[in-house]
């Protein structure tokens, strides 16, 4: 049986808009529609989409938060809103925008009030912090308040303190928002290694393309509430996310370069755009053919932005 | 049982962690609780202003005035003391912060409860209780057990009160992010006019805090039965002792409203 499944779930919001002095005009905004998908247990699953897209809302079904307009919602065999807190103690939930630590304590004193709220055991506390405290490398401010953290500390902060129940789900918000290359890699191998040793199913909403490739099994992806693709990451990006683009910086500037693989799309000064598919050739073959054209002085690569990829997809799907 | 007894525990263990992070700074938490008391003694000199011009106010003289006054104080001190950043529940609904209550496994209402706790609160205690050692030093009080039993669920049942009402407003904020000011209104004005005789306000104000918003139950009523006092309106004398049932009554509609509250919950962002 599945861990998690919805089907034909919905969530409307009313809301008021102000219409004249003293009118206010109710309006029904359909944040989801419709949606239906299951997930089974051990999957790394992402839920990507623009911002707006229903993403966090469906996470706020899923955790209890929000009760839905319609449908039908299972996690763990429980209904969330209707069995919160039975839920809750096997859930770990992480927004990566908020604070869950308490402020003015020191991270050691907030997972110490953690443990009793769930009420972990002192023996298997001793063991998952330890265990915690290895990966997450949290040693060096376990005795800091949590307000004098840098963000990258901090999120490491709130991952522990999401895992010390031993959660069987781990639901996260935007996870690595905000965290340099060597923080969001450090997250990355966190998860990956939490899946694999201890079996934790999680689900993720992100906008980086990169939290995706390196982690995820499956990806959903929504826009305006609606689902429009569902799959692994690899048919994904072998469909959509193929073509990167180099942008070159010359010594002078010129008119567009012509080399093999590449196609100019973008011509500003002495900087060019050049875009490549992937599978056809790579960046490092595509600045050498540039630098028997034109005198090269930087190059940098860009990935697909995850809403371009959205948009794409979104063009195809639309009837 | 064992789910009270282990809330409790975690109350304690949670405000005890609040107040070990406010002794960090010793010199702010001191000056911060005298400021309290001095502030709250302000109140009370207003009284004194009064009776400086009358003898009696509505048949209550200043000595049974201060113990109205110290037993509603020390009602709303220990209230405010234990939810007074309460006041701070419409930002964290606005901000969306009142989701990470729903994913822990605690009652939505016992987690804002024991969010805080600000323990420079308690200068206002030590003011009433000063009034309140006044008024029973100066009145001469024929005890007899009954009074003695009311006297000491005064202040309880008047936290419960207290407590229920501004939980019941402050649920305002789940429809309205301006909810703070309609609360205010409630909470600090009920808090100050029941300092008062009940019998001294406008007959539509006399309803609206007997009935609506219960405060005439905080300390009018008990101490007209302490003080062995004629009700100046004439009520039954049974609403004397009714105090406790009263606030058992307001905690249900309180939780109840709370409960339906929580449920049309629309949380914020996408």
């Amino acid at each position: 049986m599945p861990l998690i499944e919805l089907e034909g779930v919905a969530k409307d919001f009313v809301v008021h808009r102000s219409a004249g002095l003293l009118r206010r005009d109710r309006i029904t905004v359909q944040a989801v529609q419709d949606l239906t998908f299951s997930v089974e247990r051990g999957t790394i699953l992402g839920y990507i989409g623009p911002n707006g897209a229903g993403k966090s809302t469906t996470v706020k079904m899923l955790t209890g938060i929000l009760v839905p307009t319609a449908g039908r919602v299972s996690v763990g065999g429980l209904v969330p809103w209707d069995e919160r807190i039975a839920l809750a103690r096997r859930i770990g939930v992480m927004f990566g925008q908020r604070v869950q630590l308490w402020w003015d304590l020191p991270l050691v004193d907030s997972l110490e009030l953690l443990r009793h709220m769930y009420r972990v055991p002192a023996d298997r506390y001793r063991h998952t912090l330890a265990s915690l405290r290895e990966a997450l490398e949290l040693d060096p401010f376990m005795r800091t308040p949590v307000r004098q953290l840098s963000l990258g500390q901090r999120i490491r902060g709130e991952l522990a303190a999401a895992m010390l129940h031993d959660p069987e789900i781990l639901f996260l918000d935007e996870p690595t928002i905000g965290l340099d290359v060597v923080a969001k890699q450090r997250v990355r191998e966190f998860l990956i290694r939490a899946n694999r040793e201890r079996g934790v199913t999680v689900m993720l909403t992100t906008h980086d393309l990169a939290d995706i490739e390196r982690l995820c099994s499956r990806i959903l992806i929504i826009d305006h509430g609606r689902l429009i693709y569902d799959g692994d990451v690899n048919a994904l990006k072998e469909r959509y996310g193929t073509e990167r683009v180099l942008v070159v910086d010359l010594e002078e500037p010129q008119g567009p370069l012509e080399v093999e693989g590449g196609r100019v799309i973008k011509v500003e000064g002495p900087r060019q755009w050049i875009a490549f598919e992937r599978a056809r050739t790579n960046a490092a073959q595509l600045a050498a053919a540039v630098a028997t054209r034109a005198n090269l002085r930087d190059l940098t690569v860009e990935e697909p932005e995850i809403d371009d990829v959205v948009r794409r997809i979104y063009l195809e799907t639309r009837p | 049982m064992a789910e009270l007894r282990e809330s409790l525990s975690l109350y304690r263990l949670l405000i005890a962690a609040r107040v070990r992070a406010q002794l960090q700074y010793r010199t702010s938490f001191a000056i911060e609780t005298v400021a309290a008391f001095l502030v709250s003694f302000l109140d009370f000199v207003a009284i004194l202003v009064i009776f400086s011009n009358v003898p009696q106010l509505g048949t209550w003289s200043v000595a049974q005035v201060a113990l109205l006054y110290a037993l509603a104080t020390l009602s709303f001190a220990f209230t405010d003391l234990v939810i007074g950043h309460l006041d701070g529940f419409p930002a964290l609904i606005r901000d969306g912060n009142f989701d990470l209550m729903l994913v822990r496994p605690k009652g939505t209402l016992f987690q804002v409860i024991t969010g805080d706790f600000q323990l420079r609160r308690l200068g206002r205690v030590a003011q009433a209780l000063l009034v309140l050692g006044y008024a029973l030093n100066t009145l001469a009080i024929d005890w007899t057990p009954d009074r003695a039993l009311v006297l000491a669920l005064t202040v309880p049942s008047g936290v419960l009160i207290y407590g229920s009402v501004w939980v019941a407003v402050i649920c305002i904020a789940f429809w309205t992010v301006e909810g703070r000011e309609a609360a205010n209104a409630f909470t600090y004005g009920g808090a100050f006019l029941a300092q008062y005789p009940m019998n001294i306000f406008d007959r539509w104000l006399r309803r609206f805090l007997g009935y609506f918003v219960p405060m005439a139950f905080i300390a009018y009523f008990p101490a007209l039965h302490v003080l062995g006092k004629t009700d100046p309106l004439g009520l039954p004398a049974v609403l004397q002792v009714a105090s406790p049932v009263v606030a058992l009554a307001a905690a249900v509609v309180a939780s109840t409203v709370w409960r339906f509250a929580v449920r049309h919950y629309q949380s914020a962002g996408g």
